[in-house]
């Protein structure tokens, strides 16, 4: 691992091949990711990319693919500012733990200091509280959350 | 105590669909707390000054502390003591704040361990071990009205490395 890494652990009350479909399929990234889908067939190699309202935000590559238990891809938002940035690294490991899933996403492979990390930082805790509140109630939380950290 | 020199050395932010006094109520109310902190049941003094204590299942003294900031619903801080007598000799007293943030119609919850010296990754796993757990199912008691059944072993990093600082542990 690389530093700086940032490191998100949470605990879902799903099934890991629940917690996979979420992470992959292109409608349900869209409902808990704030309107982010996502495309690509998530094999080792293969392209993804994140697009809201068809404009692209964040592309990579699969870098590793082990259905239901870790999910890797590289991490290139379609900014600006990311573009000047190195290309990060973003880790999945969906562990379960009894009746609920430890997921662990680290983000690595960050330039110090950088517009990634600082978004970053704050933007997975949103995520990956709203993909657990999808998976636990149906409801993601709302997408005016966002907005309210700006 | 000089507030300070505390540093945060830990911290959680956790997103809930809430509103502030709930979230609230979670962290200082016995009975709700004990749905989502493995069993434990925290009793809180809400004034500065008040005591702050854990109990686990059986009724033992577990953490002990004193409130330094209360602003319901925005913000408690307190110490945390665990009760283990070499600890706070060796490694000082532990200070935890939980600060509540209206999110739009959501609530940010953040967490942070403050300790007045440098501490080893060993030291702080215990803390990084059981904060995302406690939290996440203090999140799901409020949104779902269950807590999640997360099957954890002791924190054996940090034990592990209390032992070798001679600190006993139960």
């Amino acid at each position: 691992m690389s530093k700086p890494q940032f490191v998100y652990v949470t605990y879902i009350e799903t099934t890991a091949e629940k917690l996979w479909h979420a992470l992959t399929d292109g409608d349900f990234h869209e409902r808990y990711w704030f309107g982010h889908h996502a495309t690509s067939d998530w094999k080792v190699g293969s392209t993804y990319r994140f697009s809201k309202q068809g404009k692209p935000s964040v592309e990579g590559k699969v870098l590793e693919s082990d259905p239901p238990r870790r999910l890797a891809y590289t991490w290139d938002p379609c900014s600006e500012d990311a573009r000047r940035e190195r290309t990060s690294r973003v880790t999945f490991d969906l562990e379960p733990r009894g009746k609920v899933i430890k997921l662990t996403v680290t983000h690595d492979n960050l330039d110090e200091g950088g517009n990634t990390l600082r978004d970053i930082s704050g933007g997975w805790p949103m995520v990956i509280a709203s993909l657990k509140s999808f998976l636990e109630t149906g409801k993601p939380l709302p997408v005016e959350l966002v907005a309210s950290a700006a | 105590m000089k507030l300070d020199k505390f540093k945060p050395l830990t911290v959680y932010t956790i997103y809930i669909a809430a509103t502030p006094e709930k979230v609230w109520e979670a962290l200082t109310s016995a009975e709700f707390s004990q749905k989502y902190f493995f069993g434990n049941s925290v009793k809180v003094e809400q004034k500065v000054g008040g005591a702050y204590i854990v109990r686990t299942p059986d009724g033992a003294l577990h953490i002990s502390g004193e409130v330094v900031e209360c602003d319901p619903p925005r913000k408690l801080t307190f110490t945390f003591n665990v009760n283990w007598p070499a600890l706070i000799e060796k490694l000082g007293p532990t200070l935890v704040s939980y600060e509540i943030e209206q999110a739009g119609d959501a609530v940010k919850l953040t967490m942070s361990e403050s300790h007045d010296r440098p501490l080893s990754d060993d030291i702080l796993s215990g803390g990084r071990q059981g904060w995302p757990a406690i939290l996440s199912s203090l999140k799901s008691v409020l949104e779902t009205g269950k807590p999640l059944a997360v099957k954890m072993g002791p924190p054996a990093r940090m034990l592990a490395a209390l032992k070798e600082l001679g600190i006993a542990t139960p």
